[in-house]
C-alpha cells in the first residue's frame, strides 16, 4: 500500500465538450481533495482536450480516482505521475510601476539574473513574464515584493511526461472499435 | 425485390430526411428507440413536446403522474422489471429538480433511464428567467451522462447517444435538457441509432488469464462463498450463476439488489448479506477462504467495518465497471467484463465439487437465526401482528411469483428477508440511495411494464405519505397494483436506531396517521384495514384475488425491531440477533 502523500500531476484527456470541468471537479470535491492547480487546453490531438491537475494525495487515492475519471463518458484516459516522472513548468506575470525601473536599479539585475522577460513597458507600468518551477517563481516574487508589485498572476502547472502516454494509439483503437 | 434491393431500400429509408420540428423529432426518436410509454408532467418549457405527443398518442402512452418524482420512480420501476430504458419527462425549473431524487436513485442502483427536461429559450439561459435552473449542473453528479440541447438539429444524435449510454455497459440515468427554441425550430430529421461513443468502453474485454486464476482459487478452496449483486440480473447471467454455484457446490448469498436472481428455495442460496441480512452469510464472510463477489460493489451496508471484512479470504471480484475494482475491498483476482460471458467462461474452468461440511456450517447458523428471529417474525405468538407474517401470507397467496416493490425502512428489510422469489427481477427496491417514497410510483411502472405479473408494493406508513399522491395516477391509469402499508405509526427504522443507540429518545419519529382506507377510497381504490391476526389471511387472499388495484393497511406491532443487525461501522461477524 502506498499511503505517502505526494505531489501528483494528473493528466486527463477528454472530448472537447461543455460540462466536463464540472464532472471532473465534482470527483475531487466529493473526496475532499484540494486542487493545487488546474490547467486545461487543447492537446496534441485535434478535438481532444487535456486537463493538467496538481494535487497532494496518496498513490492509492490517485489509483481510485483515475477509475472515477475514466468512468465519465467523455473522458478518454486519465493518468497520474510523480514529479520525477514529468517535466513541468508554470508561468507568471508581474505588473510593476515604471518609475521603479529607473529608481531601483536592483530590479534590472533581478530581471537579468532570473532570466525574466519584459513583455511591455509604458509610462505607467512595465510587465515581466517568467516560466519556471514553482520555487523559482516564488523566489522572484519575494525579490520583487520589496519594491511593490501592482499585479501578480501565476498559471497552473503544465506538464509533459518523460514516458510516452500512447494516447494516440488508444484513440485510434477507439475509432476502430 | 431481391435481398440487395430490400437492403438498399431500407438504407434509403433511414437516409431519407424530413423537415419536422424539434418536438416532433424528440417523439420520433423515442419511437425509434422502442419507447411506447413515458412518465411525466407537462409545463411551460416542455409544452411543444406535449403538443406533439397529443398527435402521437396512439404510439406513445404518456402517464401523467402527480409529481415529477413519481414520474422518475415510475420510470425506474418500469426499467427494473423490464430491463428496458425507462423514460421520464418534465418541464424546466421545479419540474426538472423534482426528478433529481429519482435520477440519483437510478444512478446508484444502475438503472437505465432517460430523462427529458424542457428548458427556457436559449437566449434566456443564464438570465434567471422564469422557471430556469441549471439542471445540467445540478444533475451532473447523479447522471451517467447529461447534455443540453440548444439547436433542433442536435436532437436526433443526442437522443440516440442518450439511449445508448443509458442502457449499455453498467446502465444508468441520462438527462437531456432541451431549450424551448430547439423544440420549436425545424430540422432535417433522420434517425440513426448510436452504436458507440469514442472514449466510452461499455464492456471491458475479459482477460481469460484472470478467469483461469479465479477458477484456480475456487477449485482449491475449502470454504468458498459467493456474494452476488444486481450485476447478475443486469447482465442476464442468472442461468450462468446457477450453473457455477451448482457445479462447484458453493454456498451463495446475495446483496439486496441481487435478490431474486436465484430462487429463494435453491439449496445453495444461503440468504442476504449486509446490515439486516442473514446470520450465516454475514458471520461466515469472516471465515470463508475464497470470497467470490459477482456484480456487486462492496457497499458499506454490506461490508460493515472494512478493516475486519473478509481479511482471511482471497477475494475474487467479477464486475463490468473497472472503477469498482479495489474501490472498497482489495481483490486478489479481478475479472472485468459482462457477468453472463465471464461466468460462462468460469464455468468451463471449474471442477465439480461439493462443500458439504462447509454448507453445514451455514445450516447450523440458520437454525440459530430461525430459533431466535425467524420463527418469531413469521409465526409469532404475541398478540401484535408482525411484518414478517404479512409477508408470509403474501408468499402463500402469490406462490412466490409476485414482483415485490418495497419502499425504504424496516418493512423493506423484512420484505427482502422473507419474500419468496421464484423468478428473477422480482425485487424492486431502492438500494443505494434508500429513497422513501420510491415504492408506490415504482410499482406503477413495474406493473405497466409487466402487466402479467402480480406486483405487490410493500410500504411503511412514512414512505407511503411521501408520494401518496400517486394513488391518483393509479386510479386514472387503472393500474392494478396491490398496495400493502405496514403501519406501525413510526418511522420504524429510525425509531429502532433511537431505541438501540439513542437511549430510546424517539425524536420526531412518531407519526399520527390519517385514515388511509378513506384516502384510498377517495381515489376510488378498493381498500381494507387489518388490525387482528385472524383477519390477515382472508384480507391478503381478497387483495391478491382482486383484478383491480387494491389497498391493504395492516396495523403491525408498534415497536418491533428488525434483526439480525450489524450495527453501523461494526464488523459483519459482530452481527446481533437481538
Amino acid at each position: 500500500m502506498n499511503q505517502e502523500i505526494k505531489t501528483l500531476t494528473i493528466s486527463i484527456y477528454t472530448e472537447n465538450n461543455i460540462g466536463l470541468l464540472n464532472r471532473i471537479s465534482a470527483i475531487f470535491q466529493r473526496r475532499h481533495i484540494n486542487i493545487e492547480s488546474l490547467t486545461t487546453s487543447q492537446s496534441e490531438i485535434e478535438g481532444v482536450n487535456r486537463f493538467v491537475i496538481v494535487v497532494n494525495i496518496t498513490e492509492d487515492q490517485a489509483k481510485k480516482i483515475m477509475g472515477q475519471f475514466e468512468k465519465q463518458i467523455e473522458v478518454i484516459r486519465a493518468y497520474y505521475h510523480t514529479d520525477e516522472e514529468t517535466i513541468y513548468t508554470e508561468s507568471c506575470m508581474f505588473k510593476i510601476k515604471s518609475s521603479l525601473l529607473f529608481e531601483e536599479p536592483q530590479i534590472q539585475n533581478i530581471i537579468k539574473d532570473s532570466g525574466t522577460r519584459i513583455v511591455t513597458v509604458n509610462k505607467e507600468f512595465f510587465v515581466l513574464e517568467k516560466s519556471g518551477r514553482r520555487n523559482e517563481i516564488e523566489s522572484l516574487r519575494r525579490d520583487l515584493n520589496v519594491f511593490g508589485i501592482m499585479q501578480f498572476v501565476r498559471s497552473g502547472r503544465i506538464s509533459v511526461t518523460k514516458e510516452e502516454m500512447k494516447i494516440t494509439e488508444m484513440l485510434s483503437a477507439f475509432n476502430n472499435q | 425485390m431481391n435481398n440487395t434491393e430490400t437492403t438498399k431500400k431500407a438504407q434509403e429509408e433511414t437516409q431519407k430526411t424530413e423537415r419536422i420540428s424539434g418536438s416532433e423529432a424528440i417523439i420520433r426518436c423515442l419511437i425509434a428507440e422502442g419507447v411506447d410509454i413515458l412518465y411525466g408532467y407537462p409545463g411551460g418549457a416542455i409544452m411543444p413536446v406535449y403538443d406533439e405527443l397529443y398527435k402521437y398518442k396512439d404510439r406513445i402512452h404518456h402517464v401523467l403522474t402527480r409529481h415529477e418524482q413519481g414520474a422518475a420512480h415510475a420510470a425506474q420501476g418500469f426499467a427494473r422489471i423490464s430491463g428496458r430504458v425507462g423514460v421520464a419527462m418534465a418541464t424546466s425549473g421545479p419540474g426538472a429538480t423534482n426528478l433529481i431524487t429519482g435520477i440519483a436513485d437510478a444512478q446508484i442502483d444502475s438503472t437505465p433511464m432517460v430523462c427529458i427536461t424542457g428548458q427556457v429559450f436559449s437566449h434566456l439561459l443564464g438570465s434567471d428567467a422564469f422557471q430556469e435552473t441549471d439542471i445540467v449542473g445540478i444533475s451532473t453528479p447523479v447522471t451517467k451522462w447529461n447534455h443540453q440541447v440548444t439547436k433542433a438539429s442536435e436532437i436526433p444524435e443526442v437522443l440516440a447517444k442518450a439511449f445508448y449510454i443509458a442502457k449499455s455497459g453498467r446502465p444508468g440515468p441520462v438527462l437531456i435538457d432541451i431549450t424551448k427554441d430547439a423544440q420549436v425550430a425545424e430540422l432535417d430529421f433522420k434517425y440513426e441509432k448510436c452504436t458507440g461513443v469514442r472514449s466510452y468502453i461499455p464492456i471491458p474485454k475479459i482477460n481469460i488469464d484472470a478467469v483461469k486464476a479465479a477458477a484456480e482459487l475456487i477449485n482449491a478452496a475449502k470454504k468458498p462463498m459467493i456474494v452476488w449483486g444486481q450485476g447478475v440480473i443486469l447482465g442476464k447471467a442468472e442461468e450462468e450463476l446457477k450453473a457455477v454455484i451448482e457445479k462447484a457446490g458453493i454456498p451463495s448469498a446475495w446483496t439486496i439488489l441481487g435478490a431474486s436472481a436465484i430462487p429463494t428455495s435453491h439449496p445453495l442460496n444461503v440468504g442476504m448479506v449486509g446490515m439486516h441480512g442473514n446470520y450465516a452469510p454475514n458471520k461466515l464472510t469472516n471465515e470463508c477462504d475464497v470470497l467470490i463477489a459477482i456484480g456487486m460493489r462492496f457497499d458499506d451496508r454490506v461490508t460493515g467495518d472494512l478493516k475486519t471484512y473478509a481479511k482471511q479470504a482471497k477475494v475474487i471480484h467479477f464486475d463490468i465497471d473497472p472503477a469498482e475494482i479495489d474501490k472498497n475491498v482489495k481483490t486478489d483476482v479481478a475479472v472485468l467484463g459482462n457477468s453472463k460471458e465471464s461466468l460462462g467462461l468460469l464455468l468451463e474452468e471449474l471442477n465439480e465439487n461439493t462443500h458439504t461440511e462447509w454448507l453445514q456450517e451455514f445450516k447450523e447458523l440458520y437454525a440459530i437465526e430461525f430459533e431466535k428471529v425467524i420463527k418469531n417474525d413469521l409465526s409469532p405468538t404475541k398478540e401484535g401482528l408482525t411484518m414478517g407474517e404479512v409477508l408470509k401470507q403474501i408468499n402463500i397467496e402469490t406462490k412466490g411469483n409476485a414482483a415485490i416493490v418495497s419502499d425504504v425502512g424496516q418493512h423493506q428489510m423484512i420484505a427482502c428477508r422473507y419474500s419468496e422469489f421464484n423468478k428473477t427481477k422480482s425485487n424492486i427496491t431502492s438500494g443505494g440511495l434508500g429513497t422513501m417514497g420510491f415504492a408506490l410510483p415504482a410499482a406503477i411502472g413495474a406493473k405497466m411494464a409487466a402487466p402479467d405479473r402480480e406486483v405487490v408494493a410493500i410500504i411503511g406508513d412514512g414512505g407511503y405519505q411521501m408520494n401518496i399522491q400517486e394513488l391518483g395516477t393509479i386510479f386514472q391509469q387503472k393500474v392494478p397494483v396491490k398496495i400493502v402499508v405496514l403501519n406501525n405509526e413510526f418511522l420504524g427504522m429510525v425509531r429502532q436506531w433511537q431505541q438501540l443507540f439513542f437511549d430510546k429518545r424517539y425524536a420526531s419519529t412518531e407519526m399520527t396517521n390519517p385514515d388511509f382506507v378513506t384516502i384510498a377510497k377517495g381515489y376510488y381504490i378498493e381498500a381494507k384495514k387489518v388490525t387482528k391476526r385472524e383477519e390477515l389471511a382472508d384480507a391478503v387472499k381478497e387483495m391478491i384475488a382482486s383484478k383491480n388495484s387494491y389497498f391493504l393497511e395492516v396495523c403491525v406491532e408498534k415497536e418491533d425491531n428488525v434483526f439480525p443487525m450489524v450495527p453501523a461501522g461494526a464488523s459483519v461477524s459482530d452481527i446481533r440477533l437481538s
